[in-house]
């Protein structure tokens, strides 16, 4: 998803504590900044909440893209919206990290330099116009799948982040949606743009999720604390569902011939991604990953000037105020 | 610690003659910017029709552990809802 492999931490509480804390949660009551928290809880969810910010923030770089060369201007003030609202889902998200002790700075340069991932999609180039549709309709729509169920997990400022990020997140997979719609009812030369760009992002898509279940060994205990609800295998399927009536009423092929109704299982089988690849796009080896954070550093380097700028602006007036009172 | 613009908390009234509801938080340099910056961040869609702003380590807060000293002697006093007391049907609307 948006938090791909978040490694679960230990936690060397006082196992009274940790129970009444557990207890907590299993009665659904939310955790709240200021309640005792195990520290694994805290540095799980700093970890996930961060890297989901991370995402939102570097995941306008694709978009932006192509803002300037939108092939109309409603087209151009949707995109425009669409890529003002990953700011503010990532400034949500930054400020819910904030309220587990961990400053904005702080959390910043762990993603300029490394330390902190965001997802892997975002190392994807978009390529042509009906990228951006389909990023719009399978990259929101995936990350869908994961932020409702997260709108109840346990901690309070998360599940409000989730709330409010899940009411505009439809806007975004609608906009995509009716983007490559146009293009596969558009001219054969359209058309075939539209379904190279589903050929393209549908395995990337699904990588969004994480790695199977089998593989993924950080479930049990965020799942536990309901900071994870629902696992990487589930939502996958869920997501293929959902998604491949909606490819056919495109008029579009699928783009995995393997994908085929399961009527015994009442879902549809699919084949998995190549895990190879995106094992080597989290290392840093992706398509875009070099460019993703030379942007988000050569950013954060030439704001210097106007975050200090303004800051010490603020100080003197607030001194000049202080002086003539 | 270095130069971070300060948090400042965020309430807007959502409709005339509604309270000012907390919604959340963002960094500003001062409380100019911040309005500006929480009028991108939180009213995108029309959400509101005023906007507070309050530098984070301006508000006191109470703690989670005064919950009981706080909230408990309020649960026996069921006197002091209107639905404690009987009216007789005879009487009407009260």
């Amino acid at each position: 998803m948006y938090a791909q492999m978040v490694q679960s931490e230990a936690t060397q509480d006082d196992p009274e504590k940790l129970a009444a804390f557990q207890a907590r949660i299993d009665a659904g009551e939310k955790i709240e900044p200021k309640d005792w928290m195990p520290e694994g809880y805290r540095k799980t969810l700093i970890r996930q909440i961060g890297q989901h910010a991370h995402s939102e923030i570097v995941g306008q770089l694709p978009e932006g893209n192509w803002i300037t060369r939108a092939p109309t201007l409603e087209r151009k003030a949707i995109l425009l919206a669409k890529v003002q609202d990953e700011a503010g889902h990532g400034l949500y998200l930054y400020c819910a990290a904030e309220t587990m002790g961990v400053s904005r700075d702080e959390l910043t340069e762990m993603l300029l330099d490394g330390r902190m991932k965001y997802s892997s999609i975002f190392n994807y180039p978009t390529l042509n116009w009906a990228d951006i549709g389909a990023v719009g309709w399978l990259v929101d729509g995936a990350a869908i799948m994961n932020q409702v169920p997260l709108q109840r997990t346990s901690f309070g400022p998360y599940s409000r982040a989730m709330i409010r990020i899940c009411k505009e997140e439809s806007f975004h997979a609608r906009q995509g949606f009716d983007a490559i719609r146009k293009m596969a009812e558009g001219t054969s030369a359209q058309k075939k743009m539209a379904q190279d760009a589903v050929n393209r992002l549908w395995f990337p898509a699904l990588m969004m999720f994480g790695p199977s279940d089998k593989d993924s060994v950080h479930s049990a205990q965020s799942m536990a604390w309901k900071i994870k609800i629902n696992t990487n295998d589930e939502l996958r399927q869920k997501f293929v569902d959902q998604t491949v009536p909606q490819i056919e009423f495109l008029g579009l092929d699928l783009p995995d011939p393997t994908i085929k109704w399961n009527e015994e299982r009442g879902h549809y089988d699919y084949s998995d991604p190549d895990w190879s690849e995106f094992f080597e796009v989290i290392k840093g080896n992706g398509p875009c990953n070099v460019d993703r954070l030379a942007a988000r550093n050569k950013a954060w380097d030439d704001g210097a000037w106007v975050r200090d700028g303004l800051l010490a602006h603020s100080r003197k007036k607030a001194a000049r105020q202080h002086a003539a009172e | 610690m270095k130069n971070e613009w300060p948090l400042w908390e965020i309430f807007i009234r959502g409709q005339h003659g509604m309270s000012h509801r907390h919604v959340g938080s963002l960094h500003a340099p001062d409380a100019e910017m911040a309005i500006k910056n929480a009028r991108d961040v939180y009213t995108r869609r029309n959400e509101g029709v005023s906007i507070w702003v309050v530098e984070a380590n301006h508000i006191a807060a109470s703690s989670p552990s005064d919950k009981g000293p706080l909230y408990e002697p309020s649960e026996s006093k069921v006197y002091r809802h209107p639905t404690f007391f009987d009216i007789p049907e005879e009487v009407g609307a009260m």
